[in-house]
C-alpha cells in the first residue's frame, strides 16, 4: 500500500519536474512546479513527516509558487528564447553524463538498503516545536533576523526608482546608473 | 514499507532535473524555479534519513531550508524585477553586462 501510494506519486513527482523542463512559458514551468511540490508532500506524509508535509503545503506550494506566479503575470514574461548552445559543451557533456549515470547506477544497485518502517518517526508539531525551541532556539532567531532582513532587501530591490531625482538625497532606490 | 534507496532515487532525480533546469534554461524565472526543485530534493533526502535514524533533526533542518528558501525567493524575485525594469528582457543571456 505504502510502496502504491510511493509509487504513484514519485511518478507524478517526477512527471512534473521533466514538464518543468520541456516547457517554454514560465507560467506552465511554475503549474508544474506547483504539481512537484505537492506530491512531494505526499512523500513527506509516508514519511511520518506530518508537520514537514504541511509546512511544505502551506509556504512553499501556498506562499513561494503565489510569489512566483505573481512575478510571472507582473513581468509579462512570454515564450522563451532559445540560444546557440557551444558545440563544445556537448562534445564533452554527454560522455560525461554517460560516465556519471553509469557510476550512479552502479552505486545504487551494488549497495544492500534498509527500509524505512512507515509511521516509526513521529513528526507532529508538538515534537518539532518542542525542539525548535529548547535546541534550535538560537538557529530558529537568527531565521528571523534573516527573514526581516530578507523584507527589507525585497522592497528595497523591488522599490521603483524615483522618475525624477530632485537631487543627490534620492538615496535608497536602486539608483539605475545612466 | 518503502526502501530508503528509493526515496534517495527519486531525491536524486529531482536535483538532476534541478540541474539539467539552470543549466538549460534560459528564462532567468525557469532557472530561479530549477534552483527551487534542487532544493526540494535535498528535501526529501533530509525527511528520508530523518526517518531512516530516528533522528528529528532532519525535520527540523527541512524547515530551516524551507525558511531560507522563502526569503531566497523573496529578495530573488526582487531581483528580477529590478532587472527587467533595466534591461526589458528575461533573457540571461542578455544580462552579461555589469553596467549598462
Amino acid at each position: 500500500m505504502h510502496l502504491a501510494l510511493f509509487l504513484v506519486f514519485g511518478i507524478v513527482c517526477v512527471a512534473g519536474a521533466v514538464n518543468l523542463l520541456i516547457q517554454s512559458h514560465p507560467i506552465q514551468s511554475a503549474l508544474s512546479l506547483i504539481v512537484v511540490m505537492a506530491s512531494l508532500a505526499v512523500e513527506y506524509l509516508l514519511l511520518g513527516a506530518e508537520f514537514v508535509a504541511a509546512v511544505q503545503v502551506i509556504v512553499y506550494a501556498g506562499a513561494i509558487m503565489v510569489l512566483f506566479v505573481f512575478v510571472i503575470m507582473l513581468l509579462n514574461a512570454g515564450e522563451e528564447e532559445r540560444s546557440q548552445g557551444s558545440h563544445i559543451a556537448l562534445l564533452l557533456g554527454l560522455p560525461s553524463l554517460l560516465l556519471v549515470g553509469v557510476l550512479l547506477a552502479w552505486s545504487v544497485t551494488h549497495h544492500a538498503t534498509d527500509s524505512v518502517r512507515v509511521g516509526s518517526l513521529y513528526g507532529d508539531p508538538r515534537t518539532i516545536g518542542k525542539l525548535l525551541f529548547t535546541q534550535y532556539l538560537l538557529p530558529f532567531e537568527i531565521t528571523s533576523l534573516l527573514i526581516l532582513i530578507a523584507i527589507m532587501g525585497a522592497v528595497v530591490l523591488a522599490s521603483k526608482p524615483e522618475v525624477a531625482p530632485v537631487g543627490p538625497a534620492s538615496g535608497l532606490t536602486t539608483g539605475k546608473a545612466k | 514499507m518503502v526502501p530508503l534507496s528509493y526515496y534517495l532515487v527519486l531525491s536524486a532525480i529531482l536535483f538532476a532535473c534541478g540541474v539539467l533546469g539552470f543549466l538549460l534554461k534560459r528564462n532567468i524565472i525557469t532557472i530561479f524555479m530549477s534552483i527551487e526543485l534542487m532544493l526540494n530534493g535535498v528535501n526529501l533526502s533530509f525527511v528520508a534519513f530523518a526517518s531512516q535514524w530516528h533522528a528529528l533533526s532532519g525535520q527540523i533542518f527541512v524547515f530551516f531550508v524551507m525558511v531560507v528558501a522563502a526569503a531566497e525567493a523573496a529578495v530573488g524575485l526582487a531581483i528580477i524585477i529590478s532587472v527587467y525594469r533595466t534591461r526589458d528582457t528575461l533573457n540571461v543571456d542578455r544580462v552579461d553586462l555589469l553596467k549598462l
